[in-house]
C-alpha cells in the first residue's frame, strides 16, 4: 500500500473513532455511578442539531461546541429529573430520551437541512506532525480529536487517582451504604449523568460541525448506540473505550474507503455499510459471553433505581 | 408554609396506574398548547388542526384505524416481552423482515391468483419477523448478549438490506429505476373493510391478536411465568421458570407480530415493497406498549391516541407549515409524561401546611 | 491526655440524652416517644425484638433518617444530626448491622469514603495499623472487601469508627454475624474502649450477651419504651418479659424416632459460585432422613448460598449424582423439576425470591404450587383455585395481612414468612429446605414458626435447616453440622455436643478437617 493511503486512511480512522470516544467515555462515568442512560443516540442527535445551529449562526464552530454541550446537559437533566428524581425505569426513560431527542431534533433542525458549514481547519502540531507517516495522522487533526486524548487521561486520573473519583464508584456500587456513610448519592448520581450527556452533546456537535458539516435529520446512525455497546466491549475501563472506539473507525472507515476506492468487488454495497453495526454486534457477543468478566467489572447498582428512606 | 412530601405506599395504587396514562395524555396536550404558541401559532388553531382535524370525516377515522394496525399488532408483542424484562427494541427491523417475507411470497406467486396467497404471506411475514428477532434470543441466551443493542443493530441492517433487494434482485423492471418491487396481485392484497377508505382485513386480525394476547398474559400460566421473571428474577429462578426460555418467547413472539404488521403494511396501503416501508412503527409502537400499560386494552387505546399524532403531524405540515416530525415530539413528550407520573403508582405526596412563625 | 480529663471532669454530664423521640412512617410508628440516656464510659444496651423500632432509633442518632418529633441534647448541647457526615463531626460513630461496606475497594479506600476531608493514603494505613493493633483488631488496609471474611468486615467497620475517636460508637446487632470465640474478643475490644471513657450503644435482643457485656438497658417494644434495667440484677427471663410482654414460649420437641429411609443425600458436591465474591463448595456429603431435622451452623458467606442453590436447582449441577433427592439423582434437575419428586424450599430472601413483592398472596401461591396443588389446567391459571388455597394457608398458619389479594411487600416480614412457610408446608413435602426461617422474625411467630418445623418432621418429612442463629439450631435439630469456607463438618447428634464445641467448629476447625490439621502453624 502507499503511504499516504496508510496516513490518510488512519487519519480518517481517528476522525472516526473520535466522536465514539467522548460520547462513551461519558457515558462510562454515568454508568460507574450506577446509572444506565441509553439516551445517547438522542442525546448526540441534540447535541448536533444545537452545535449546527450555534455555529450557523455565530461563525464559531467552539461555541458550537458549546451549544451541543449545553443541549446534551439538558437532555440528561431530563433524564435524571425522570430516573433519580421521579424514580421512572431507566431502561425505558433512556429509549424515551432517544425517540424524544431524534424527533426534536429533526423538528428543530428541518430549516437548517441543506445548510452547510465552513469546514475546521486541521490544527498542526509543529515537530511532531513531521513524523513520517504517523505524524500527518496523528498531529495534524482536529481540536476535538486532541480534546477526546486529554478527556481519556482525565478520567483516568479522576476514577482512579481522585477521591471524587472514588466517591463515584462507590456509589455505582453500593448506593445504600454509600448513603449510610453521609454520600447524597442523588446528587452525585445527578453530576454523573449531566457529565454524560455533556459528553453526548460534544460527540453530536463534532458530527455536525467538524466530521461532515451539515445537518441531516438521523444523521447520528446508531453512533449513540454504538458509544454504549462500546462500553460494554470495554468492561467499563476507559483505556479499552478508546482502543474499541479505533477498532470501529477502523471498520467505518475502510468499507468507505473500498466503496470509495472503485475496486471491482462483487459485494453490495449496503453490505460494506452494515459492516460497522454487524461489527458491534459481534464484539458484543465476544465480550458478553465470559459472564464473569461482566460481572467483575460492570458498577454492581447499574440501572437499578435508589431512594433513600427519609 | 406548604411543605411536599412523598411517601411509599403500602400497596401500588391501582388507581393511579390506570389515571397515569390519562394524566399523561393531559399534559402532552397542554404541553402543546405551549409548543404551538412558542412557535407562533395560535396554540387553539393548532390544537384544533392537530387533534381534531384528522377525525373530522368518516374517512379520517378509517385512516385513523389503518394507522393504528401496526401499532397495536407491535405493541402487543412488544409488551409480552416487555412485561418479561426482555428489551425487545428492534421492532423496526423486524417489522421490515416480515414486510419482505410477505413480499417474497406474493413476487414468487406472481400472478396466480388463489386463496392460499394471502395466507402463505401472513405466514412469510411472521416468520420473518420471527426470524430477525430469533437473533438476539440466539446471542442473548447462548452468549447472554445484550439484546437491547443486538436488535437495536439489526435495525439498521434490516434498513440496509431492504434496500439492496429493491435496489437490486426485486427492482421492479418497469419502475423507472425507482427503489420498489412490482405492485402486488389483487390476490395478494388484503380485502377491503369499508369500501371507498384503505381500512383492510388487517384490522380484524389486530383485535384477534389483541384478544389472544390478553389471554395469553392475564390467564395463562406461561404468561404469569413471563409476568413473574419481569418483575423479581430471583423468585423466577427460585420457581424454577426458565430465564432463556422467557427470552426466546418474548422475542419471538414480539419478532412475529412485527413481521405481520410488516406484511399488513405491504399487502395493505402499500401494495409493494420500498425502501420506505418502515416508516418508525417498530418504534413509536414502544411509546404505545408503555402508554397502554402492557396491557392489550390498553393498547388498544394508546394506538389510537399514536395514530392521532401521525395523522396530526401531517395536518400539521399542511395547514401550519410545521414539519411532520412535529408528531415525534409529542410521542416523545408523551412517554416522558407517562414515566413521571407514574411515580404516584408507588409514592403519594403528602403536602403539610404549617403556618410560617413570625419572623420567618 | 487532655481529653481524658476534659471526659473526666464532664462525667457528671451525660454524653448524650433523647426526649420525646418519635418517628412516623406511612404505615407505622417505628418509635414513639423514646427517652434514652448515656453515660460517658458507659456500654447502654438497646434491647427490643424485631421490629421494636432499635434500628430507627440508631439511625435517627447518627442522622440517617430524621425524627418526626423529638430532642436530642448531645454533650450538653441540643443538636439536630444532619446526616451521618455531621454525627460523625459531633463524634458518634455507626457500626451497622448490614455492612456499609464497599466490595471492590480496598479496606484503605473503604476507610478514606468515611473519612472528611482528603487522607493522605499512606498516611491513612499507618494510622489503621496502628488503630487496629492498639484494640486487638488485626486488618490488612491494602485487601479488597469482598476477599475478607465477615468477621473481618466487621472489624474494619469497627476500625473505620475508631480512627474518628468517636465518644459514642453505636454497634447495631454485632454479634450476629460473629463466632462465639469472635464475640468474646470484641467484647474485650468494647471493655477497652469503655474503659477510656467511650460511650457505646449496643442493641442487640440476646439477652445472655446483654447480662454480660452492658452496665445497664433500656427495652423497647413496639417502638416504645417498656422498662430501664442494671442488666446483672435481671435474669434473662425477667428481661425477656420486659422484651416481648410474656414469657418466651418454648417449642416441644420429642425424640427423633428411628431411621427413617435417606430423603436428601450430597455425595461429594463440589461446585464453583456463579457470584464472583461467592464461596466454591469442596466435596459435601451429608444426609438427612425422614422424621430428622439436621441444622447447618456456619457464619455468613461460608458457602451456604451456594449450598443452598445447589439443593433447591437454582445453580444446577453439570452432572446428577452429587445431590440425590428422595432417591432420585436430582443434580441437573431445574427446581420445578426437584419440587415434583418432594422438594420445598424456603429461601432466606422472602421478598423478591421467596415471594414477587408486587403480586397478590395469590398470584405468589401459584409460584410453587401451581402443580402441586392444580392451580392451571390445560396452561391457564385456575384464579379461584389459587385464591382458596391461599386463604387456607392464611387461616392455617395465622398470617396476618388483608386477604388473599393483598400485595406480598404489604405484610411485614414475619406474616410474610408465614405465609411462605405454610405456601411449602401445605404443599406436604417428602424434603424440606429452610434458610434462617426465623431471620428477622419476632419472638411469637419464629416459635410458630419453629413448632411448624417440628410438627412436619414428626408427621414423617426430612428437613434441613440452615442457620446463622445457634441458639434456633439448639432448639429444634436432631443433628447438626457446621458449614466453613465451603467446606461441610460431619454431624453430631445434638446430646453429644455443645455450642461451645460448634463455635470451635465454624472458624473451621473441626476433626478430621484441613483447618483443623494446618492450625497449629497458622497461629
Amino acid at each position: 500500500m502507499e503511504q499516504s493511503l496508510i496516513t490518510s486512511m488512519l487519519f480518517a480512522t481517528l476522525v472516526a473513532g473520535t466522536p465514539l470516544i467522548i460520547v462513551a467515555l461519558g457515558e462510562l462515568i454515568t454508568e460507574k455511578a450506577g446509572v444506565l442512560n441509553l439516551g445517547a443516540e438522542g442525546t448526540m442527535a441534540m447535541g448536533a442539531v444545537a452545535a449546527f445551529a450555534a455555529t450557523h449562526y455565530t461563525g464559531n464552530p467552539y461555541l458550537g461546541v458549546l451549544a451541543g454541550m449545553a443541549a446534551g446537559a439538558l437532555m440528561s437533566l431530563l433524564f435524571g429529573l425522570l430516573t433519580l428524581t421521579l424514580m421512572a425505569n431507566q431502561v425505558a426513560s433512556g429509549l424515551a430520551l432517544t425517540i424524544f431527542g431524534v424527533g426534536l431534533s429533526a423538528f428543530v433542525g428541518k430549516p437548517f437541512e441543506s445548510l452547510t458549514l465552513p469546514a475546521v481547519p486541521a490544527i498542526r502540531i509543529p515537530l511532531l506532525a513531521d513524523i513520517p507517516l504517523l505524524g500527518p495522522a496523528l498531529f495534524n487533526q482536529q481540536s476535538l480529536v486532541y480534546f477526546s486524548w486529554a478527556l481519556l487521561g482525565g478520567v483516568i486520573w479522576f476514577l482512579y487517582k481522585s477521591r471524587a473519583g472514588l466517591i463515584l464508584r462507590a456509589v455505582g456500587e453500593s448506593p445504600s451504604s454509600a448513603h449510610s456513610i453521609g454520600y447524597s448519592v442523588i446528587g452525585i448520581r445527578y453530576l454523573a449523568t449531566t457529565f454524560g450527556g455533556a459528553m453526548a452533546g460534544i460527540g453530536g456537535a463534532f458530527l455536525s460541525v467538524f466530521y461532515t458539516p451539515l445537518w441531516v435529520e438521523g444523521m447520528v446512525s446508531g453512533r449513540g448506540w454504538i458509544a454504549l455497546a462500546l462500553v460494554v466491549f470495554a468492561t467499563w475501563r476507559p483505556l479499552r473505550v478508546m482502543a474499541g472506539a479505533y477498532l470501529f473507525g477502523g471498520v467505518m472507515i475502510s468499507q468507505l474507503f473500498i466503496q470509495g476506492s472503485g475496486l471491482q468487488i462483487e459485494v453490495p454495497s449496503q453490505l460494506l455499510s452494515a459492516l460497522p453495526y454487524l461489527a458491534t454486534i459481534f464484539v458484543l457477543v465476544l465480550i458478553s459471553r465470559n459472564q464473569q468478566t461482566i460481572r467483575l467489572n460492570s458498577p454492581m447498582s447499574l440501572g437499578q433505581p435508589y431512594r433513600p428512606d427519609a | 408554609m406548604l411543605s411536599f412530601k412523598l411517601e411509599t405506599r403500602p400497596e401500588a395504587s391501582r388507581t393511579m396506574s390506570y389515571l397515569s396514562p390519562l394524566i399523561a395524555v393531559a399534559l402532552t396536550m397542554l404541553g402543546g398548547l405551549l409548543l404551538f404558541s412558542a412557535l407562533g401559532k395560535d396554540p387553539l388553531e393548532g390544537f384544533q388542526v392537530f387533534f381534531l382535524n384528522p377525525l373530522r370525516h368518516w374517512y379520517g377515522v378509517s385512516e385513523l384505524l389503518l394507522k393504528a394496525v401496526p401499532l397495536m399488532l407491535i405493541a402487543v408483542g412488544l409488551a409480552i416481552g416487555f412485561r418479561a424484562n426482555v428489551w425487545n427494541i428492534g421492532a423496526e427491523g423486524q417489522f421490515i423482515l416480515g414486510a419482505c417475507g410477505a413480499t417474497g411470497v406474493a413476487l414468487a406467486m406472481g400472478d396466480s391468483s388463489g386463496p392460499l396467497v394471502l395466507p402463505a404471506m401472513v405466514v412469510a411475514g411472521a416468520l420473518g419477523g420471527a426470524a430477525w428477532a430469533a437473533i438476539p434470543a440466539f446471542l442473548r441466551t447462548r452468549f447472554n448478549a445484550n439484546e437491547i443493542l443486538v436488535s437495536l443493530m439489526l435495525v439498521y441492517v434490516a434498513q440496509l438490506l431492504v434496500s439492496w433487494l429493491v435496489f437490486g434482485p426485486w427492482m421492479d423492471p418497469d419502475g423507472f429505476n425507482f427503489p420498489q418491487s412490482k405492485m402486488f396481485s389483487d390476490s395478494a392484497l388484503l380485502p377491503l373493510l369499508v369500501e371507498g377508505t384503505r381500512l383492510n382485513l388487517a384490522f380484524v386480525m389486530a383485535l384477534g391478536v389483541l384478544v389472544i394476547g390478553y389471554v395469553f398474559m392475564h390467564n395463562s400460566y406461561l404468561g404469569f411465568k413471563m409476568r413473574v421473571a419481569g418483575e423479581a428474577a430471583d423468585a423466577a429462578r427460585y420457581a424454577g421458570f426458565s430465564a432463556k426460555r422467557m427470552v426466546w418467547i418474548g422475542l419471538l413472539v414480539g419478532g412475529a407480530c412485527a413481521g405481520l404488521a410488516g406484511m399488513a403494511e405491504v399487502a395493505g396501503p402499500m401494495g409493494q415493497l420500498t425502501d420506505k416501508v418502515a416508516s418508525g412503527y417498530g418504534f413509536a409502537a414502544i411509546i404505545v406498549a408503555f402508554v397502554g400499560r402492557l396491557n392489550p386494552i390498553g393498547i388498544f387505546f394508546a394506538s389510537l391516541l399514536m395514530a392521532l399524532l401521525f395523522l396530526g403531524g401531517e395536518q400539521a405540515q399542511l395547514y401550519l407549515s410545521l414539519p411532520a416530525s412535529i408528531s415525534k415530539v409529542f410521542q416523545g413528550m408523551l412517554l416522558f409524561f407517562l414515566l413521571g407520573s407514574d411515580l404516584f403508582i408507588n409514592y403519594r405526596l403528602r403536602v403539610r401546611l404549617t403556618l410560617a412563625k413570625a419572623g420567618d | 491526655m487532655h481529653q481524658e480529663q476534659a471526659t473526666a471532669a464532664a462525667d457528671a454530664q451525660p454524653r448524650l440524652i433523647l426526649t420525646g423521640i418519635r418517628k412516623v412512617y406511612p404505615a407505622v410508628v417505628a418509635n414513639d416517644g423514646i427517652d434514652l440516656s448515656v453515660m460517658p464510659g458507659e456500654i447502654h444496651a438497646v434491647l427490643g425484638e424485631n421490629g421494636a423500632g432499635k434500628s430507627t432509633l440508631m439511625k435517627i442518632i447518627y442522622g440517617v433518617t430524621r425524627p418526626t418529633s423529638g430532642h436530642m441534647v448531645w454533650e450538653g448541647q441540643p443538636v439536630t444530626v444532619e446526616n451521618p457526615a455531621h454525627a460523625r463531626s459531633l463524634g458518634i460513630g455507626m457500626v451497622f448491622q448490614h455492612f456499609s461496606l464497599f466490595e471492590t475497594l480496598t479496606v484503605l479506600e473503604n476507610v478514606a469514603l468515611a473519612l472528611p476531608g482528603k487522607p493522605d493514603m499512606s498516611d491513612l494505613a499507618r494510622r489503621i495499623e496502628s488503630v487496629s493493633k492498639r484494640y486487638g483488631l488485626p486488618v490488612d488496609p491494602r485487601r479488597h472487601v469482598h476477599a475478607l471474611s465477615v468477621g473481618e468486615r466487621q472489624r474494619v467497620e469497627i476500625v473505620r469508627c475508631l480512627l474518628q475517636n468517636p465518644r459514642l460508637l453505636i454497634m447495631d446487632e454485632p454479634t450476629s454475624v460473629l463466632t462465639p470465640q469472635a464475640v468474646r474478643k470484641l467484647f474485650e475490644t468494647l471493655r477497652q474502649l469503655a474503659s477510656e471513657g467511650c460511650s457505646i450503644l449496643y442493641i442487640s435482643h440476646k439477652l445472655d450477651e446483654i447480662q454480660e457485656l452492658c452496665h445497664s438497658a433500656t427495652v423497647l417494644r413496639g417502638g416504645k419504651v417498656t422498662g430501664a434495667c442494671i442488666p446483672a440484677e435481671e435474669t434473662p427471663k425477667s428481661m425477656a418479659r420486659l422484651m416481648i410482654g410474656k414469657d418466651l414460649p418454648a417449642c416441644e420437641h420429642t425424640a427423633a424416632p428411628a431411621d427413617g429411609e435417606i430423603r436428601l443425600k450430597l455425595d461429594g458436591l463440589s461446585q464453583a459460585s456463579i457470584d464472583p465474591f461467592g464461596t466454591d463448595l469442596k466435596n459435601l456429603q451429608l444426609e438427612v432422613r425422614s422424621g430428622e431435622i439436621v441444622g447447618i451452623a456456619g457464619v455468613s458467606g461460608n458457602g451456604q448460598a451456594e449450598l443452598l442453590a445447589a439443593i433447591s436447582g437454582e445453580a444446577p449441577l453439570s452432572e446428577k449424582g452429587p445431590v440425590q433427592i428422595c432417591g432420585n439423582a436430582a443434580g441437573r434437575l431445574s427446581p420445578d423439576q426437584r419440587r415434583q419428586i418432594g422438594l420445598c424450599f424456603v429461601p432466606e430472601e422472602r421478598l423478591g425470591r421467596g415471594a414477587v413483592p408486587s403480586m397478590a398472596l395469590s398470584d405468589n401461591a401459584i409460584l410453587t404450587a401451581a402443580v402441586s396443588k392444580g392451580l392451571v389446567r390445560h396452561g391457564l391459571i385456575d384464579f379461584r383455585a389459587a385464591k382458596a388455597f391461599a386463604r387456607e394457608c392464611i387461616a392455617r398458619f395465622n398470617v396476618k395481612c388483608a386477604g388473599p389479594a393483598a400485595q406480598a411487600r404489604s405484610l411485614s416480614g414475619g406474616n410474610l414468612q408465614k405465609y411462605i412457610m405454610g405456601r411449602e408446608i401445605m404443599q406436604a413435602p417428602k424434603l424440606l429446605v429452610a434458610a434462617q426461617p426465623t431471620w428477622g422474625v419476632d419472638v411469637g411467630a419464629s416459635a410458630f414458626i419453629r413448632q411448624q418445623i417440628i410438627d412436619l418432621r414428626n408427621a414423617g418429612c426430612a428437613v434441613l435447616v440452615v442457620s446463622e442463629e445457634l441458639d434456633e439450631l439448639f432448639e429444634i435439630c436432631d443433628r447438626i453440622a457446621v458449614i466453613a469456607d465451603g467446606r461441610l463438618s460431619p454431624t453430631r447428634p445434638l446430646a453429644e455436643t455443645s455450642v461451645e464445641d460448634i463455635g470451635v467448629w465454624m472458624s473451621g476447625m473441626w476433626p478430621g478437617s484441613e483447618s483443623a490439621a494446618t492450625s497449629t502453624s497458622n497461629q
